[in-house]
Formats: C-alpha cells, structure tokens, sequence
C-alpha cells in the first residue's frame, strides 16, 4: 500500500510532468484557453500515457535488451506512441462515441507530445529513482501506474492553469506581456506551489 | 540562391520568426534545460545540427515522399539524426550527455524540427533548406543561451562554471524560475521587436512618400513641358 501512494505521490505531484520535470509545455500553453478543452486533452494524455507504459516497458526490457540494440529506443518508441495514438483514436470513435466527442480531436496531437515519449523514457530509467524513495520492485504494473499517474498530475496541472488564464485574460496588463508571456510568468507561480510536495516525503 | 534570399531566411530564424521567443516553439528543452550556459549552448547546438541535416535530407527527398505518409517520414529522418547525435555525445561529451539526460531523446518530438521539415523544407531547395536550418537553430541557440546566462548568473553566481560571486539565488535553478525568466524574455523581445518593425514602418512609409512626391513632382514638369 505504501508503495502504491509513493508511486502516486511521486508521479502526480513531486515530479509532475509539467511543472516540475518540463514536459508537454506546447498543450500546456496552447490548450489551457477553456477548462472544458484542457479536460479532455488531459484524459487524452493519461490514456495514451498509460497503453504507452503498457506497451513500451515490456518492448524495452524483453526485445530491445535481449537483442543488445537499445540505441534503436527512439525511433521504436515514437513510432509504437505513433500507432497507438492512431489504434486508440480509432477504436474510442467506434465504442465510446461520447468519449471521442470529449477528447477526440486532442488525440493526434498527442503523437508528437513530449510528455508521452518522456514518460516512456522515464519510466526505464524509473527503477533507480524508485529505489531512492525506498521501493526495490518496480515492474510492469508499477510502469503503468507511475504512467497514468503522471497524466494525472498533467491534468491537475493543465486544468488550474486553465482556471487561472479565464481570470488573468481579463485583466489589464502591459501589452508585451500579453499572451505567452504572462502564462510563463502564472505558470511559475503554480510551480512554486508545487515545490511543497517534494517536502511531502 | 540570391544574397537578397540569403538575407530574408537569416533575418526569419533570428529574429522575425524566432523560434524561441516570437513562436513559443520548443518550451521544454528551453525550460528544463537553460540552468547553465554549458547545458544550453549543447541543447542549441544539437538542434541545429539535426535541424540543419534533418532539413537538407528532407529537401532532397521532398519529391519522393508521398503527401499522405509525410509525417511519419519526417519523424523517422529526425529520430534517425538524433540517436547520431546522442551517440556522439555520449562517446565525445559525456558530461553534456548526462546532464541533457533525457531530453537528447525528447529532441525528436521538438516542435522547432518537425515545423521548419513541415513549413519550409519540405517545400523549398536544398541550399536554401540548409540556410533556414541553420538560422532557425543558431535563432533557438542564441535564446536559449540568454535564459541560460541568466539563470546561471542568479540561480549559480557562476558563468560557464566559473565563479563570479557567493550570491545565489536558489530559485531560478528550479523550474519555478525557469518559467519567470522565459515569460519575462518574451515580453522583452516582443516590445523591443514591435519598436524595430515600428521604425522600420515609418521609414517605409516616408520612402513611399518620397516616392510619391518626386512621381507628382515628375508628373507636374511634365505636364508643365507639354503645356
């Protein structure tokens, strides 16, 4: 049980993908406008991000280790990100209709999403970081839940920015600053916040 | 290639379309890795090296890649040129390989790559692709380079590892200031940009103006010789 909350804390909030580790900030700023939008590209993240675990961690640790070729992880992993992305886009427009309708349209660009192929690199070197918090079997299942938990830090992180943009977009502020610039400048607020849960554990 | 060509691609990467600070591309790496100079000036020149390559082997094949499967195409050509890179790194500089850590891999998914492959390779000659590489890259080095000075100079109170002073100011090492210093660059570079064009506006406008005068001033003497 310990083991399952260090993995939850860790992955959703010490070092949550975007304001800790810098990982997926493009969706971050870019589709942080409506909270309903930043809703379902945040499922759409932690869906792909789990079947990526899923996937990824038995073909690194059983083919690409076996084989002796782990220089290859790159390119193996972007295009096996790449055709999930397209075999879950499909397969949600055919069975969960109103799912697709929430999220469907985030799911390509998830393919080139810096966060996913972040995790899945992680999460290979996860076992070593995972022993320093005091946990030693770190295997398939503990792969997937560190995925889906960071998806779910990605969503706390992408939905408060939202919130917090509907507010700052009404306010008068110097015209340069404007746009980008005050999202960065919000955006290091939150982290700052989340700083508080390294102190946590 | 025309210098006047020449002239637009640089002035394009380096300040009206830069990357970094105009079109907010490629925040992650910027980001997570500006804390030192050392680690940005590696991050920038590894993309423009695999910018530059990346877009002469996509200009060279833009004919022959069929429109549908483009993407995939693009990413394969990117990934190849990344894992040389991290190769290389890893034999040549293992300390700048250690600390980019993971994001030598995330380069692939830089969202500088695949947009200038997209945007301007995939349609335009060789040569001209490789000037564009290398003046979006070097747009992306010089930014990240700024952010990376100063949040050396303030986080470490150090440059390039030399010390300079015992101050520091913990903070902007850590994320929390990675994403102050970059908000606030912005702002810098977009008020500073919008006084350039303004000027360069007014000094269009009165050479037109010029222009039009001395075309009435020739108008009127003509008018006035065949009077």
């Amino acid at each position: 049980m310990s083991t399952f909350i260090i993995i939850v804390v860790a992955a959703a909030f010490i070092n949550n993908a975007v304001l800790v580790q810098c990982y997926g900030i493009c969706p971050f700023l870019g589709v942080s406008k409506k909270m309903s939008g930043s809703l379902g590209m945040g499922l759409a993240v932690t869906l792909v991000m789990a079947i990526t675990c899923l996937v990824t961690y038995p073909i690194y640790n059983f083919v690409l280790v076996k084989l002796h070729i782990e220089y290859l992880e790159i390119i193996v992993f972007i295009f096996v990100i790449a055709a999930l992305v397209q075999m879950i886009e499909k397969a949600i427009k055919k069975f969960v209709p109103p799912l697709y309708n929430m999220m469907g349209i985030y799911l390509p660009l998830i393919t080139t999403n810096c966060a996913v192929l972040g995790v899945a690199e992680t999460v290979m070197d996860a076992s070593t970081m995972m022993a320093d918090l005091g946990i030693q079997a770190f295997g398939l299942g503990s792969a997937v839940l560190y995925g889906i938990f960071t998806g779910i830090g990605f969503t706390i992180a992408i939905c408060i920015m939202s919130g917090l943009r509907e507010k700052v977009d009404a306010l008068t502020i110097p015209k340069s600053l404007k746009g980008f610039g005050i999202t960065m400048v919000t955006a290091s607020f939150m982290a700052m916040a989340f700083y508080v849960f390294a102190l946590v554990v | 290639m025309t210098k006047e060509r020449f002239k637009n691609i640089a002035l394009d990467g380096l300040l009206k379309n830069n990357p970094t600070f105009r079109l907010v591309l490629g925040t992650c790496p910027t980001l997570a890795i500006s804390s030192s100079l050392f680690n940005s000036l590696g991050m920038g020149l590894s993309v423009t090296v695999i910018l530059i390559f990346s877009n002469i082997i996509i200009s060279c094949l833009r004919k022959v890649i069929p429109n549908q499967v483009r993407i995939p195409a693009f990413i394969l050509i990117i990934a190849t040129f990344v894992t040389i890179i991290r190769m290389f790194l890893e034999k040549y500089v293992p300390d700048l390989y250690t600390s980019l850590g993971v994001f030598l891999p995330l380069i692939v998914v830089n969202c500088i790559i695949l947009g200038r492959a997209e945007s301007f390779a995939s349609k335009n000659p060789v040569l001209d692709s490789a000037a564009d590489g290398l003046f979006t890259g070097l747009g992306f080095t010089l930014a990240i380079s700024l952010i990376g000075i100063v949040r050396e100079i303030l986080g470490a109170g150090s440059i390039l590892g030399f010390k300079l002073w015992d101050f520091q100011i913990g903070f902007f090492s850590s994320s929390a200031g990675a994403f102050v210093v970059y908000g606030l660059m912005i702002a810098i570079f977009n008020s500073l940009y919008s006084k350039f064009e303004l000027n360069r506006n007014r000094k269009n406008f009165k050479q037109q103006m010029v222009a039009q005068l001395d075309n009435e001033d020739a108008a009127t003497a003509d008018a006035v010789k065949e009077a």
